[in-house]
């Protein structure tokens, strides 16, 4: 029975890891290409979210919801690329902050006047409900299983992607020298454009799929936002292997530790205190691993080639 | 020009009796509009705007203002209020450390403040104060209740979860303060978590008989919908927060048959409740949650003070409201020596009718309740 709850919560963690990555995956993408810190990008991930929903309630469809979450935050990542980020390149940091920031207000008010204030139903499609039965006499839910299977699938996909097509080149091309590519005749801005609207259909994604696990309401996007965050900061922003390492650590971390830390604490602090305790441990210890992995490797585990 | 408001204010007093003392009250209500919590104060605001709205006393202003869940904005826009806007009555905060923030100041400037949802522990016990009146419940009382229903169902081992924030610990000594049987586990989660998978392999892994969750807001939709899921079926309890009104859309079929406490339900017999809805309804088109009915008794509360003396001799308008002489929702509802309500406390059940999820009561948990600090209190 403990090794099957070892195993339920392992893949919990990794569950966890991938939606995080999908998130995280856009986030490194555009910093890395286009040197622009978007904090709007939890504003996409509840877009997709908030399309799956409409369109799932509209025609009963979850898989038509999904297809509407990827259109709906690629495309509303290529407007607001068009509309805002594109006359921040040339801006410091803190520009680009302050404008992707009133993009996070714009985005939350937005949503609650076109969807109002109380949360929307989005439930799992019924081909992926239920629970299957894994080896070591686990049971794991198999709508979970999905998602890990979609994140490991577009972890493949944006590694041919990047490593074997010619928008791939492009894009790691962008990312090392910017006047360079511009110079030798390539469409920077379009490819700007491109790269944000892929790094926002993949945060549409990853809200579309955890909005039938949670609940789909305004201000989803901003707790996620900051994991994903510590994520591209612990695998060294900029690169996509990193996010994907960070993005399983800090799911693991994370899961674990939330499960292992009150456990051991109730040994010998009581039940009670100890559960206390190790939440307050649990909740701050993928922080602490941030820390720890900075002290030792300041620019992440995997630093982007700059 | 004040002359002529006089004379108006005079002539509406002397058209419409029953409102002996027709001094214009000024009311300023801070609450939650925007943010993951807008729900609960668009609920509030509107249940109190609905029995304004229906009252024959005219000369009730309210201003509203949105606090977007911060503490430090909400004391800004009570500091406001009082200082410009010089109301005479504050209300409508959703949260407790809002709550905490706002009303010990509030109330230190001989303003009246009514709370239609929060109840933090330190306000009903040595820090009550004459001029706080709590309309909704103490923060424990729904726990305590459910921890009662608990031991009459039988339930002899409980797995309960709650978020690491004081509402949270309070809300799981509330249910531990009226359970009998031994606890399958005790777990704290992180404010605004959103997934449980940790949390429900671990209750599926305890053996228990049941399992209590304090989840407000999208955390509890969060959870019904992950546990549903899981296949786990061990019956869920909880406090009428997490199922109420506002959340059971988003939570779905998963949530029916849930037992639940609350001291409002939508189906209460008596003339007052049924008003309330129907007219809820055809106002804003929803059903009223929990949240609506207390803002809705926060206002006729007011009201009926008003209608018995004016709001600047504070002490006669201190007795008014104390004397609770209004129609509540909730049927019967009287103040305790700490201002707090002593009143029923139900079990419902929430069931679909027709395509709408809601609940029905199956009982009451606890008679005239009171909480636990009002012996703490010294008036």
């Amino acid at each position: 029975m403990q090794t099957a709850l070892l195993i339920e919560q392992i893949l919990n963690g990794l569950q966890f890891g991938v939606m995080l990555f999908l998130m995280a995956a856009g986030l490194t993408l555009i910093f890395g290409v286009m040197g622009v810190i978007n904090l709007a990008h939890g504003s996409l991930y509840m877009l997709g979210a908030f399309a799956c929903a409409a369109v799932a309630a509209a025609t009963g469809s979850f898989w038509l919801g999904l297809v509407a979450s990827l259109a709906a935050a690629a495309a509303a990542g290529a407007i607001v690329e068009l509309l805002v980020i594109r006359r921040l390149y040339d801006r410091d940091h803190l520009d680009q902050v302050l404008a992707t920031f009133a993009l996070i207000l714009i985005f939350s008010e937005g949503t609650r006047w076109l969807f109002g204030s109380f949360p929307l139903y989005l439930d799992i499609p019924p081909l992926l409900s239920g629970a299957v039965d894994l080896p070591g006499g686990a049971r794991y839910q198999l709508y979970r299983l999905a998602i890990i299977v979609v994140g490991i699938a577009v972890a493949i996909g944006l590694y041919l992607l990047i490593a074997k097509t010619r928008l791939g080149m492009r894009i790691r091309a962008g990312e090392s020298d910017r006047e360079m590519i511009a110079a030798l005749g390539v469409d920077i801005r379009t490819l700007y454009t491109i790269v944000f609207a892929l790094g926002a259909a993949l945060a549409g994604l990853a809200g579309a799929m955890v909005g039938a696990l949670q609940s789909v309401q305004v201000g989803m996007g901003e707790p996620v936002l900051i994991l994903a965050f510590v994520v591209i900061v612990i695998g060294g922003i900029g690169s996509i292997k990193g996010a994907l390492v960070g993005a399983a650590l800090v799911g693991l971390v994370d899961t674990l530790g939330r499960f292992l830390l009150p456990l051991s604490f109730s040994f010998f602090l009581g039940p009670s205190q100890g559960a206390t305790v190790g939440a307050a441990l649990a909740s701050m210890l993928i922080y602490v691993v941030m820390a720890l992995i900075l002290a030792f490797r300041p620019r992440g585990l995997f630093q982007a080639s700059t | 020009m004040k002359k002529a408001m006089v004379a108006g204010l005079f002539g509406l007093a002397v058209s419409a009796p029953g409102v002996a003392l027709a001094e214009p009250i000024k009311v300023g209500m801070i609450t939650t509009l925007s943010g993951g919590g807008a729900g609960l104060g668009l609920d509030v605001r509107d249940g109190f705007l609905l029995a304004i709205k229906q009252s024959v006393n005219k000369d009730i202003e309210v201003i509203v203002e949105d606090d977007t869940m911060k503490p430090e904005l909400a004391v800004q826009i009570a500091d406001k209020m009082i200082q410009s806007e010089k109301v005479d009555i504050l209300t409508g905060i959703i949260w407790s450390n809002l709550a905490m923030a706002v009303v010990p100041n509030a109330v230190a400037q001989g303003k009246f403040y009514l709370s239609p949802n929060a109840g933090p522990s330190a306000l009903a016990g040595a820090k009550c104060n004459e001029n706080y009146f709590n309309v909704a419940w103490q923060n424990d009382n729904l726990h305590e209740a459910m921890g009662n229903y608990a031991n009459t169902a039988g339930y002899k081992k409980s797995f309960i979860l709650a978020p690491n924030y004081p509402a949270g610990t309070d809300a799981l000594t509330g249910y531990k303060r009226f359970y009998k049987g031994e606890l399958a586990g005790e777990l704290y989660t992180k404010l605004g978590q959103t997934d449980y998978a940790a949390e429900i392999a671990q209750v599926r892994a305890s053996g228990a008989d049941s399992v209590y969750i304090f989840l407000p807001g999208g955390m509890g939709i969060a959870f019904m919908k992950q546990y549903a899921q899981s296949g786990v079926g061990i019956p869920v309890l909880g406090p009428g927060f997490s199922f109420d009104q506002d959340v059971l859309g988003a939570i779905g079929d998963a949530a029916i048959g849930v037992k639940n406490t609350s001291q409002w339900s939508k189906d209460l017999d008596n003339p007052a409740n049924k008003t309330f809805v129907e007219t809820f309804q055809a106002e804003y088109g929803r059903l009223p949650s929990l949240y609506a009915s207390q803002g809705y008794d926060t206002a006729n509360l007011i009201l009926s003070a008003a209608a018995k003396a004016s709001v600047q001799d504070a002490d006669a308008f201190r007795a008014a409201l104390k004397a609770a002489d209004f129609k509540s929702v909730r049927g019967d509802f009287k103040f305790g020596n700490n201002n707090h309500p002593i009143q029923d406390i139900y079990v419902r059940e929430v069931v679909k009718e027709g395509d709408v999820l809601t609940n029905k009561i199956i009982g009451v948990s606890l008679e005239d309740h009171q909480d636990a600090y009002a012996k703490e209190c010294k008036m």
